[in-house]
């Protein structure tokens, strides 16, 4: 597949609780390769379409086509099967587990029911490898209880490199870290994302001068913007949402520092 | 990196000695301790506690690993054991006979869906099998629909509460309250003879040992991980690829399997099967003694069976309407206090003491403790 191929195809995309359009005629398509990132304000619906994807969340309306098998209707384990992994707000790794066994059940996911019955032997290299790209080679045989939030979270980015998803869809994977924290995984992601089709939600604006390429802009369950970072940055009606103020005072002032 | 592996790799799949020696022990002690030194009497209701032992090695594979809270595992012992019950009676009445309870009620044919039971081919498999297939086709229903926490007790306590009544409304099929009494004969061994009971208490013993070392390997293996996995983020579990009903379904179809095969053998045992043995109240003693023993061990669940029902036994016989209240309080006490029971006790204790010992030996070191 060549990287100018759509891999994921939101079309028409409506989800309605109680009747608030918490996604309101979403259209949306990311190309194989790509590193998306999706921002907006609280409530702009970023979330829930990520939600939608991997099949927590029901639609009211719309499709979403990865890789030309339609997701909506899918249950949540067949979907990522088909290779869209995702990552939580709050990481939620196995605390009762250790950091190896969080990921050696990660890697196992594509074995037959019955192998899983045996006793592991060995570590997978898969698991070794990802042990490594995630730092957390030295803390392999610890309950990831005691993990740090920083490492939970690397933790979780590495249980998804050994599903080797194609779509990987993070959810705000710098909130709540220190800055040494943000600039590890900002590292982390820039090397998952070589090889990967990554779409990414974050606040951090640092953190998004740093390392996106494509944005996009959701406010009110719609995309009100696409485009580099300075454009999206320089665009008026994305200065609106942000900053709450009329829009002719907005492109009268310089380009906020921060979002 | 690599250097470490080894390491890991022991962890993941090395059995520590500790644990194979205490197993012999064990059994030592079982099967060749408990022989030596028991009464008659006092070797037949350890074979009684043994029954209980492993409908507890379930309880505590589906509760305590899989963190569902069955308090309808009665339902599953009883099934087993009516199984097994009826399959005696009918041997004793012979061919072309019913059994008395069904004449009591004045049935003089035997039903057609208790003809199967004539046969022990039959009969036997059906106890371990029938209570799997009802708990895989209710797990099916409810997992699916993710049923789960306080609503998957309260439906697992309302299916005790149906099948006694089931069986107490059909008299003429089930021998209503009183149940299946006055059973003799098993494989033509007269049951009242102390040899008989004595090695009737040694197959006990050794299918217990069979069950913990099933459980312990679906708890050692990846499947027992995800199970836990499951316990502590079924959501989670999802978005890794895997369904969580079906793990559930697994640890709950097999944990029915062992309550069933408990009840066919604690019925040769004590001689009796009945309603009593199997609602509401004593699905939930099978839970209490996992939570005094440790829920998330095997061996625990093993040792709060022992403890509990031997407890039982020694203070109903003093003040019979007092036990239940004691094990009501020894229940929310253990809950409250100590989640993980006697053997989180018992590890508690050995950290206590390894960190005494260490203070001990270098006491400035750690002010702060």
């Amino acid at each position: 597949m060549s990287c100018e191929d759509v891999l994921l195809e939101v079309s028409g995309l409506e989800v309605v609780f109680d009747g608030f359009r918490a996604i309101d005629g979403v259209d949306l398509a990311i190309r194989g390769g790509e590193l998306r990132f999706l921002i907006g304000p609280n409530g702009a619906g970023k979330t829930t379409l990520i939600d939608v994807i991997t099949g927590l969340t029901r639609p009211t309306s719309g499709s979403v086509r990865f890789a030309g098998d339609e997701l909506v209707g899918l249950r949540e384990h067949r979907i990522v099967r088909l290779g869209v992994g995702r990552t939580f707000q709050t990481p939620a790794v196995f605390e009762h587990l250790t950091v190896l066994e969080n990921l050696d059940l990660a890697a196992s996911f594509r074995r037959p029911f019955l192998s899983l019955l045996r006793q592991p032997r060995g570590t997978d290299p898969r698991v070794a490898d990802a042990l490594e790209t995630v730092g957390l080679t030295a803390r392999a045989t610890d309950s990831a209880g005691i993990l740090s939030h920083g490492q939970k979270q690397w933790l979780e980015i590495g249980m998804l490199l050994v599903q080797d998803p194609r779509l990987l869809l993070l959810d705000e994977p710098v909130a709540g870290m220190s800055k040494d924290e943000r600039a590890v995984t900002g590292e982390l992601l820039q090397r998952i994302t070589e090889s990967r089709t990554v779409v990414v939600v974050e606040h951090d604006m640092d953190f998004l001068r740093r390392f996106a390429r494509t944005v996009t802009v959701m406010h009110e369950g719609r995309v009100l913007k696409e485009g580099s970072v300075s454009e999206v940055q320089e665009d008026p009606a994305v200065r609106e949402v942000y900053l709450g103020k009329r829009r002719d005072r907005a492109t009268a002032e310089g380009v906020p520092a921060q979002c | 990196m690599r250097a470490a592996l080894p390491a890991v790799r022991a962890r993941l799949t090395g059995t520590p000695w500790t644990g194979r020696a205490l197993f012999a022990l064990a059994a030592l002690a079982l099967l060749v301790g408990a022989p030596l030194l028991f009464s008659d009497f006092r070797l037949s209701l350890l074979a009684k506690y043994l029954c209980f032992a492993i409908v507890a090695v379930g309880i505590s594979l589906c509760w305590g690993y899989g963190g569902m809270l069955t308090l309808g595992q009665g339902v599953f012992f009883g099934l087993g054991g009516y199984a097994m019950g009826l399959y005696l009676k009918l041997e004793a009445a012979g061919p072309g006979h019913v059994p008395d309870f069904m004449s009591w009620s004045g049935v003089e044919k035997l039903p057609l869906i208790w003809q199967p039971f004539r046969s022990p081919w039959f009969a036997v498999p059906a106890a371990v099998l029938l209570p799997m297939a009802v708990a895989a086709c209710l797990g099916a229903l409810v997992f699916r629909q993710r049923v789960r926490g306080a609503y998957f007790a309260i439906l697992s306590q309302a299916l005790a509460a149906a099948f006694v009544i089931l069986l107490v409304g059909q008299q003429g099929l089930t021998g209503g309250t009183n149940g299946l009494t006055n059973i003799k004969q098993l494989f033509n061994f007269d049951l009242n003879d102390p040899g008989n009971q004595r090695a009737l208490y040694v197959v006990v013993a050794v299918v217990l040992g069979a069950v913990y070392l099933v459980a312990r390997q679906l708890v050692r293996s990846r499947y027992g991980r995800l199970l836990i996995a499951v316990r502590d983020g079924e959501d989670r579990v999802r978005f890794l690829g895997y369904n969580p009903a079906t793990v559930k379904l697994v640890a709950f179809t097999v944990s029915a399997g062992m309550a069933g095969l408990a009840g066919a053998l604690f019925v040769p045992v004590v001689g009796i099967i009945s309603p009593a043995q199997l609602g509401v109240i004593p699905s939930l003693e099978f839970l209490i003694a996992v939570a005094v023993g440790g829920r998330a061990s095997l061996a625990g669940a093993v040792l709060g069976a022992l403890v509990v029902n031997y407890a039982k036994t020694g203070l109903s016989e003093q003040f019979a309407s007092g036990w239940l209240f004691l094990e009501g309080a020894l229940f929310v006490a253990i809950i409250t206090f100590a989640p993980r029971g006697l053997t989180g006790g018992a590890r508690w204790l050995r950290e206590a003491l390894q960190r005494a010992r260490s203070a001990g030996a270098a006491p400035e070191l750690d002010p702060a403790t």
